[in-house]
């Protein structure tokens, strides 16, 4: 199961390049390669009802939480089939099905939001009475976010209220072209933790295995109602910051060393040797999951545009938003409103 | 023109703590017709003060709906700084009146993730000027979620506080956002100028499914009036009739309004016969009680409390020259607060926002 998530997720991401390249998809777009274990090994823990919040780089963290990859598929094309009705794009994937909150272009603007649902988690269980309310709340962000206020302001509300919310951060060691040890004073980010009162913990980002234990901890630490976590796993992306990055200024010989370490070669390696499957097997799972991607494209390339109708339909969940004409009739009541025509 | 002077005429309290003439039109509600609709408010009532319609209104939602929460600076144990939220916590729990640290940012987004996942909160900005700090959620979050989730999320949160200016208050805290936040797309924005539409926006607020901004004024927290006991909301689209007239059209909001109807005693006595629209409805306009006004006066003025420059006045006046232009006899005059920091001492400060001996001028200049 770990395996084909993983495995999921990277023929996805190239899949993505090659399609971006090819120009069915457009604007900014940043690959997950090299950091599935990540996204696998905590978001293959969760169950129905957990929320998972994620930055730019969603497309895996949507995939590990049941998205399919039809609509992701479609969204990052742009068509009306997408999970967002593709008006999300690339780094605005969210679903309410599969507890996915987003998506969030801003570094750092995702975690208040994390923060919420985790603290309507505590809100149904004491003010709402519900005692099976333990939705547990995984925040994905990177190095860079956290030397952002919202980063800091999260972790002492978490802490504060106790808030059944993991804080993952995804340390790859590069926002775009800083390097992060230039921009933070004390580059250890999980030793931030302990600062507010939660515990930190830094693992092997490149290691499926290793991530999942701390994840399970974590995870139910805080389903059990004592508090969040602050996860820091070392992670690093093969890939530039988006497909606009020549990626530079990274060295060859950090790369190198990366790519030594890549997670899904480890998993593959280690399932190997404990005889927990042959090659055979992996094989049909990498050409299943080659199938899903190729059929994810083929869905996504048949899928419609979105009319000029969609247009304004999701600005406000109740359209009286827009406001009275001067008809004197809601302009919600036309039905060519939508298609932006009118004049507010 | 002296008609009807007397009849439709309220005095305005324009300083706090002064109790209103008992003869009122709060005709807030379905106001499709011209004629002075009769007021709303049934004979017994009760009276308040508008700080406390807005708690009432926030209790009754509070009650009627247990997913119904507050989260602000001092809202809890402090019962807020202007006491809207009085004796709420102590009512419904710490949880339900959250006590928050100070970072509106975070505790903004805070709320915005639990709207999206069943709550209905309201986040009081201890004054609206705190809320610059909370502009990325609001505007990136608030605004645009329901859209880029392409209809999957709703955010039902209100966002109020008090802004305006005020007593000497100093340049931050006398901070009109109205006008920062009118472009969001995604959200509704609604001033509130009496305890009836107070309460009533409040509510109505509280039951939209969409993010509302509610203004609320430093300097009308004490004006008192009787308000219905019943339940009523006010909607949040529709402007008030404040006073039916013929001369002119007078379009203004929150604190305003009580200069506006102060310039009005004046002006009625000097032989004019004003229409004054308290928009109520920032965004979007309500331009069908705007139009049938125009359509009769053929003149506007409005006053607002925004800085001239991009203000609700900027964007009314645009608005009503693309739908109005060809029933104005006169161009649209706009009388707003000066394009500056407001002042500390007292005389400038006064010189910033626009006062009744101004507004007086200029319906004079309007309808030469």
């Amino acid at each position: 199961m770990l395996f084909e998530d993983m495995v999921l997720g990277r023929s996805f991401e190239d899949m993505c390049a090659q399609m971006y390249y090819r120009g069915k998809m457009f604007g900014f777009v940043h690959l997950y390669n090299g950091q599935e274990a990540v996204s696998t090994g905590f978001i293959k823990y969760l169950k129905e009802g957990d929320y998972v919040c994620s930055t730019y780089r969603d497309h895996v963290h949507a995939l590990s939480k049941g998205v399919s990859a039809r609509a992701v598929m479609s969204e990052l094309f742009g068509k009306a089939t997408g999970v967002c009705r593709g008006q999300g794009g690339s780094m605005h994937m969210f679903s309410k099905e599969h507890g996915l909150l987003g998506g969030f272009a801003f570094i750092g603007e995702g975690i208040p939001v994390a923060l919420g649902a985790a603290f309507k988690t505590k809100y149904e269980k004491e003010v709402l009475k519900n005692d099976k309310a333990d939705a547990v709340t995984v925040a994905f962000f990177g190095d860079g976010t956290c030397n952002n206020g919202q980063f800091f302001e999260c972790l002492n509300m978490a802490a504060l209220w106790k808030l059944p919310i993991i804080f993952v951060v995804e340390n790859n060691l590069w926002a775009i072209g800083m390097s992060h040890y230039r921009s933070t004073s004390d580059p250890e980010i999980w030793k931030k933790g302990p600062a507010f009162g939660m515990p930190g913990v830094h693992v092997d980002g490149m290691d499926v295995l290793k991530v999942r234990e701390v994840a399970l901890e974590s995870i139910a630490r805080a389903r059990r109602g004592e508090g969040p976590t602050l996860v820091e796993c070392e992670t690093y992306r093969f890939r530039g910051h988006s497909l606009a990055d020549p990626d530079e200024l990274r060295k060859p010989a950090e790369k190198a060393h990366y790519a030594a370490r890549d997670p899904i070669v480890a998993l593959k390696n280690y399932l190997l040797e404990h005889k927990l499957a042959d090659e055979a097997e992996l094989k049909s799972i990498q050409k299943k999951i080659d199938d899903l991607v190729e059929d994810a494209v083929d869905f996504a390339d048949a899928s419609p545009l979105p009319p000029r109708s969609q247009l304004l339909e999701n600005v406000f969940a109740d359209p009286k938003g827009f406001g009275i004409g001067p008809d004197g009739k809601y302009r919600c009541e036309d039905p060519s409103f939508t298609a932006g025509t009118a004049q507010v | 023109m002296r008609a009807a002077a007397e009849k439709g005429h309220t005095s305005a309290a324009s300083l706090p703590g002064i109790p209103r003439a008992s003869k009122l039109i709060t005709s807030a509600v379905a106001a499709k017709s011209e004629a002075t609709t009769s007021s709303p408010s049934t004979k017994p009532g009760h009276e308040v003060l508008l700080f406390e319609a807005l708690q009432e209104g926030l209790e009754e939602e509070m009650e009627k709906d247990p997913r119904v929460c507050v989260m602000g600076e001092d809202v809890g144990h402090y019962g807020g700084s202007y006491k809207v939220t009085k004796g709420l916590a102590e009512k419904f729990g710490d949880l339900r009146v959250l006590d928050t640290p100070i970072a509106e940012n975070s505790f903004t987004g805070m709320a915005i993730g639990a709207a999206m996942t069943g709550l209905r909160p309201i986040v009081e900005g201890m004054n609206m000027g705190f809320l610059l700090l909370a502009y990325n959620q609001i505007s990136n979050n608030c605004g645009m979620l329901h859209y880029t989730s392409g209809g999957q999320f709703t955010i039902p949160i209100v966002i109020r506080g008090p802004g305006g200016v005020g007593r000497q208050l100093g340049a931050e805290h006398s901070q009109r956002l109205e006008s920062y936040f009118q472009s969001v797309p995604g959200l509704q924005m609604v001033a509130c100028s009496t305890p009836y539409n107070a309460k009533g926006l409040m509510k109505a607020a509280i039951r939209s499914e969409n993010p509302v901004i509610l203004y609320e004024h430093v300097l009308l927290y004490n004006l008192k009036e009787r308000i219905p006991d019943e339940d009523y909301t006010c909607c949040l689209e529709k402007a008030e009739l404040v006073r039916p007239g013929k001369d002119v059209t007078i379009l203004t909001y929150s604190r305003m309004r009580h200069h506006v109807l102060q310039a009005a005693k004046t002006l009625i006595n000097n032989g004019y016969d004003p229409e004054i629209i308290d928009i109520i409805s920032l965004k979007p306009f309500d331009l069908y009680t705007i139009g049938n006004s125009i359509k009769k006066t053929h003149r506007v003025l409005i006053v607002e409390e925004c800085m001239r420059t991009g203000g609700i006045g900027a964007s009314l006046r645009s608005s009503i020259i693309d739908n109005f232009w060809d029933y104005l006899d006169a161009p649209i005059m706009c009388l707003s607060s000066q394009d500056v920091p407001t002042p500390y001492a007292g005389p400038l400060e006064d010189a910033t926002v626009v006062q009744p001996p101004q507004i007086v001028k200029a319906v004079e200049q309007l309808c030469q």
